[in-house]
């Protein structure tokens, strides 16, 4: 594994990524930083490239140019690399995409077990830690059909948690969800960003971004357009897009 | 506008009517409902009422009773008969060690099958002794499986959860066990030509079932595969073979493939014949397998990818068993089928089940008997299918509710 000596603060650095499908230029020089510790929210109209952008972080899409290194790991071909990199970044997807087969318990232990070859005791005592920070103890024994989707999504969010990441990723984590259950997923967010965690956000929650978020990156048509803190990004923005759109979702 | 709060009620209200209301608003609602009724019931009538007085008047039950040794395993020596017997009091003992178990699906199975054979003693008894050959050891052997079943049922009711292990490793060890028992060792080794009946019958099809199924499981994931020398070699084999009949494959096996190989080396006729089915299946079952696979949402790998999970560990651990929850009943079906073709053996001179019922109607002494007994000879032949059949189809019902419990 090929660990690059430039481990300043920054724990992701994205330099000039461009992606394309097929003639569509998805990102377009997309440069990014995101310091250790740091909340990170990315918001923008649909089909910006957020969540491509966002997916490129862990390979679950490919960019075909620039760099991306995740705590000084260098994202190759290399499938060592990329698996290094995973294990390093937890993800919570919009859908929340739990295993439906598996229990709750058997949805969180399963990834500790198999990739970080821990016993099933360690990783069983873990997870139900977790379930509790995440206020769901009791459905431990439950499959994930038999949640509600809030209790899915806090689920999937500690299934991410339990590979004890030091980046978690959020791919829209609240826009399939019921209004009543945004809340309780937005509570976990809030108090993981409390916690120090590393995060970068997809979201269209901009009073969790208001809140919480310690820069706000505004992207459109596969560029970012704006970043800044959320006092500025809200209060002053800059760019006419920004603007537009601010006025549209708030 | 205040609406009253109305209390839950615990059920639906249930429209019921009486019998005979039922009757005349669903057979004879109008003239021509109750004309069409009236016939219908006739039709059905006659038809019931003749085949109830063939079975009961008939005498070519005869054919049957007098060949249930031929039925069951064919030409097999009738001095080494101790050997099938073995295997299945073997199976009698892990069925009812497994019913107690696992309970559940096991358990019905176990006490059917215990039911069953009883009731087959009992039977036995109501016929004339000179068709139970030999009298004392068949009947007793029918108890004795009934009982062992039980006992093994008795043994493991209590802590059986323990023996779980065990039990599946018995299993697993039964079918070569089974196999040398049949066979025999040394000098008088009775080769699998003499083999026959309900026993080749099965044997075929569990082979068949068991070698097929990680054999379609493979090439439904290498049709998946990014390596195209192994996508396009799956996708020729399962096309190859879809599209040419079960007894072409079986006719290739038998006839074709001995002229290729050295005169030196001859492929046994019963390992030909599974050989086939298992090739012809194996196709089919790759087939309903991608089909399992192509409905996980995409979402699934994505989420075992990110957790870090490598290419192996996410087909095995998240894709696989999901697809193949969801074609059990494809899957089933698809054996139902597999156990039935087997029959097309018959083709290549194995003497299956069917093959039995054609030996016992072409024997010259029923030519006695107007008609022959070739009817009453294929009805019970049919039956046996059907029994078995039936069990799976059931078998696999309950696995699917069984797997269902809290799922979406």
């Amino acid at each position: 594994m090929h660990r690059t000596n430039s481990s300043n603060d920054d724990i992701i650095i994205c330099e000039n990524v461009n992606k394309w499908y097929g003639e569509y230029h998805a990102l377009r020089d997309v440069n990014l930083r995101v310091k250790r510790g740091e909340v990170v929210v990315i918001c923008g109209p649909s089909g910006s490239g957020k969540s491509t952008f966002i997916r490129t972080i862990n390979r679950l899409e490919e960019h075909q140019e620039g760099r991306i290194i995740v705590d000084g790991i260098e994202m190759t071909n290399d499938i060592r690399n990329i698996d290094a990199i995973r294990r390093e970044t937890g993800m919570v997807f919009q859908q929340f995409n739990l295993f439906p087969h598996l229990t709750v318990l058997q949805n969180i232990t399963l990834a500790p077990i198999w990739v970080r070859k821990q016993t099933r005791a360690e990783s069983e005592k873990r997870a139900l830690e977790l379930l509790e920070r995440v206020g769901i103890r009791e459905q431990a024994n439950k499959y994930p059909g038999q949640l509600s989707g809030g209790q899915q999504q806090r689920v999937a969010i500690a299934r991410a948690l339990a590979m004890s990441p030091r980046i978690m990723l959020f791919d829209e984590p609240t826009s399939a969800l019921d209004p009543e259950m945004i809340k309780e997923v937005l509570d976990v967010m809030r108090e993981l960003a409390h916690s120090g965690m590393t995060m970068l956000c997809v979201t269209h929650e901009m009073g969790f971004a208001r809140e919480v978020a310690d820069r706000v990156v505004f992207m459109d048509r596969g560029q970012i357009v704006e970043e800044n803190t959320p006092e500025l990004f809200f209060e002053n923005p800059r760019h006419e897009r920004t603007k537009l759109f601010l006025s549209q979702i708030l | 506008m205040a609406t009253e709060a109305s209390q839950p009620r615990a059920r639906a209200p249930r429209p019921s009517i009486g019998v005979l209301e039922w009757l005349r608003q669903n057979l004879f609602s109008n003239w021509w409902n109750t004309l069409l009724s009236i016939v219908l019931l006739f039709l059905v009538f006659q038809a019931l009422s003749g085949l109830l007085r063939w079975v009961v008047t008939t005498e070519g039950w005869i054919g049957v009773t007098s060949n249930v040794r031929l039925l069951l395993v064919g030409r097999y020596p009738p001095d080494q008969i101790w050997r099938p017997e073995l295997v299945v009091g073997l199976i009698a003992v892990l069925l009812g060690l497994s019913g107690g178990a696992w309970r559940g699906i096991p358990l019905v199975l176990a006490v059917g099958f215990s039911v069953a054979m009883a009731v087959l003693g009992l039977l036995s008894l109501a016929l004339p002794p000179d068709q139970v050959q030999p009298v004392f050891s068949t009947r007793l052997f029918l108890f004795g499986v009934a009982a062992l079943t039980a006992l093994g049922l008795a043994a493991a009711w209590r802590g059986g959860s323990r023996l779980r292990w065990p039990l599946v490793a018995g299993w697993i060890l039964l079918y070569p066990v089974a196999v040398l028992i049949l066979r025999g060792v040394g000098e008088a080794t009775i080769g699998t030509n003499l083999w026959g009946g309900l026993m080749l019958t099965m044997i075929l099809a569990i082979s068949g079932i068991v070698l097929s199924f990680p054999l379609g499981v493979l090439l439904a994931l290498g049709r998946r595969s990014n390596l195209p020398v192994i996508k396009w070699f799956c996708v020729a084999y399962i096309e190859l073979i879809r599209g040419v009949p079960l007894v072409t494959v079986l006719f290739m096996a038998s006839l074709m493939l001995p002229l290729f190989l050295p005169a030196e080396v001859r492929v046994d006729a019963v390992v030909r014949a599974i050989v086939a089915v298992t090739l012809f299946s194996a196709a089919y079952l790759a087939e309903n397998v991608r089909g399992g696979l192509q409905a996980i949402p995409r979402g699934q790998v994505e989420a075992a990818r990110a957790l870090g999970l490598n290419v192996v560990q996410t087909t095995l651990l998240i894709t696989l068993p999901q697809a193949l929850r969801a074609v059990i009943p494809v899957l089933v079906g698809q054996f139902i089928a597999l156990f039935k073709d087997t029959s097309l053996v018959v083709i290549i001179g194995l003497m299956d089940l069917l093959g039995a019922a054609q030996a016992i109607y072409t024997q010259p002494q029923w030519l006695g008997i107007p008609g022959g007994v070739w009817r009453e000879t294929f009805f019970v032949v049919a039956g046996i299918y059907w029994i078995f059949s039936f069990t799976m189809s059931r078998t696999a019902r309950q696995i699917e509710t069984n797997l269902n419990v809290g799922k979406l």
